[in-house]
This record gives C-alpha cells, structure tokens and sequence, in this order.
C-alpha cells in the first residue's frame, strides 16, 4: 500500500513534468536565454509555496503520517562545493536539456537517446563517488 | 477536446510541484530526484570501488518506487495528454534555427536534432549527450543535489547552501548556453 503511494506520486510528477513542459529541451534552452517567463514562474510559485508551507510545518510542528518528525535538515554549510558542483550541474543541465527528475519522464515518453544521457548521469554519479575525497569540498 | 492537449501554464505547474514536495515530507521522506542515480550505483555493485556507494540503499527504495512512477506518468503524459509540441518564444526558437539549425522549436517536444534515435550513430551527437548526463551526474553528487533538491527543497527551506548550489546551476546554465552553445555548435 505504501509502495503503491510511492509509485501514484511518481505518476503525478511525471505528468507535471510533461505537461508543463519543463521536461523539454527548448524550454531550458528558452530559460537560459531569458525568452520567457515559463520556467522562472514554475519554478518561483512553486517556491513560494514552498516556503510558506515548511514555514507552517515548523511553527505549527506538523508532523508526518505515521507521527515521525517531516524531514526538513538543514545541508551542510560551505561555498565551494555548491558553486563549483552546481556549476557543473549547469553545464550539464543545460547541454542535454534535462535535469534529472525529466530524464526518467523523457524514457518513459519514448525518447529512448535519453537513456544514453542517463548512462552519462550514472557514469558522473559513479566517478563522484571515486574521486570525491580528491576534491575540495 | 483540444484543452487536453495544451500545456499546463506555470502557474499551474508550480502549485503541483511543491503539492508533490509536501506529499514526499508527509510520507516521511523528501523530495530528490538525483539521489537516486547514487542508489542505482549502489545496486549495481559500485559499492565495492568506494565506500560512498555503500550504504543501505534498501532504504531508498521508496524513491526508486517514485522514479518508476515518473516513467509511467511521462508515458501517460506523452501518449494521451498531449501533442507533443512545445511552442517557444519566436525570437529564441528562429535563433536557434539560424545559429546552430535547430529547426524543430513548436514541432517537437525535443529537438529530433540531438534525440532522434538514429543519430545515436552520430558521434558529435553521442558525445552531447554522454558529456550532458555525465556533468549532471557528477554535479549534482558534487552539490548534494539538483533541481528537485537544491532548488525546490532546499529553499523552500530557506538554506544557504542550496541558494548558491541554485546560483551554480545558473551560472553553469548560461555559460554554457552563451559561451559554449556557440562554440559547440558552429
């Protein structure tokens, strides 16, 4: 039952992220050219709407089904590692054209290359992991 | 019947993107999409090359649960709810066909130029993409996280850190769209 909520949720992001269209190529190529306000409002109200609800969830103490504490710890602090991995992040997300959250709505449209962008995806993910006590964090 | 088709405006989208965020905190977990590449590492034996892959991934399943359902929702999306075009603004999409020939802006949903299966034996192609995911990948580890992450989870709660992983993205972003498109593509 658990299992199957997982899964309705996975469901209902895929469809946003299609029918939104902030799973298409031209759209992030459209943002990072500053042609339209689409992507900036998604990602904006969803944010406003973000901070409001965790605000509530804070002052209010919610908790989440079951009574365990909702999920919300801080990362932790520095500079380098956020610029210099979200500068990378960028390159990437604005070469294929897809973060990676759209990478697996994209194969389940049909866009099979997409695939070979995941395979990269997991190769980068894999050699983090390998070299990360080299890099300055 | 044609409102079907048409794309879901921001305004809609947004809402629906932090409803999902919350849905994931009220089930006890958390909204991160890129979590799960390191998991499917870890399925795959990575584990026994570094210790960063060792760790429970039995526990992550959930999440596994969830990126299945994004397949399954980007099929339902393409194949019913959909005509699988995405208009662009006039001026981007026309610079994209007189810079670098990307002709396809409002007649596909991805550019056939770059994701059309058979030019997956172009290698300037297969190279775009390879270098895309890998640089996505190994950022988003680097950063602790992506869109999903950094950028929709980590300020809604308002943290340091994601603001300026979010001000890599862009930075990222743009010089490779405003620097390298031209140099990549001409």
């Amino acid at each position: 039952m658990k299992y199957l909520s997982y899964l309705t949720i996975g469901i209902f992001f895929g469809i946003i992220m299609y029918k939104s269209e902030a799973a298409s190529w031209f759209r992030i190529y459209e943002m990072f050219q500053f042609g339209s306000f689409h992507m900036y409002g998604i990602i904006g109200s969803a944010l406003v709407l973000g901070v409001i609800g965790i605000q509530v969830i804070k002052r209010f103490k919610i908790k989440a089904i079951g009574g365990a504490d909702i999920n919300v710890h801080p990362k932790e602090k520095g500079v380098f590692r956020y610029l210099i991995g979200g500068s990378i992040f960028g390159l990437g997300w604005a070469l294929a054209g897809a973060c990676p959250g759209p990478m697996y709505v994209l194969a389940g449209a049909g866009y099979y290359s997409i695939l070979v962008v995941i395979a990269g995806a997991l190769l980068g993910t894999f050699v983090y992991g390998m070299v990360k006590d080299k890099l300055p964090h | 019947m044609n409102w079907i088709y048409e794309p879901w405006e921001w305004y809609v989208a947004g809402p629906l993107i932090a409803l999902t965020m919350f849905l994931l905190l009220f089930a006890g977990r958390k909204f991160g999409m890129s979590s799960n590449l390191k998991t499917m590492c870890s399925i795959g034996g990575a584990g026994k090359y570094s210790d960063f892959f060792k760790y429970d991934w039995k526990a992550e399943r959930w999440n596994l649960l969830v990126v299945a359902g994004a397949v399954i929702g980007g099929f339902i999306a393409s194949q019913y709810l959909s005509d699988n075009t995405v208009q662009i603004n006039a001026e981007v999409a026309q610079q994209l066909s007189e810079d670098y020939g990307i002709t396809s802006a409002g007649q596909a949903y991805l550019p056939p130029e770059l994701f059309a299966s058979q030019q997956l034996t172009n290698p300037f192609v297969l190279a775009i993409l390879i270098i895309g995911g890998f640089m996505v990948g190994f950022g988003a580890r680097y950063a602790g996280g992506c869109t999903s992450g950094h950028a929709i989870s980590g300020l809604s709660n308002l943290q340091l850190p994601s603001l300026i992983a979010v001000i890599g993205f862009f930075i990222g972003g743009l010089v490779m769209i405003h620097v390298l498109f031209p140099l990549i593509f001409s």
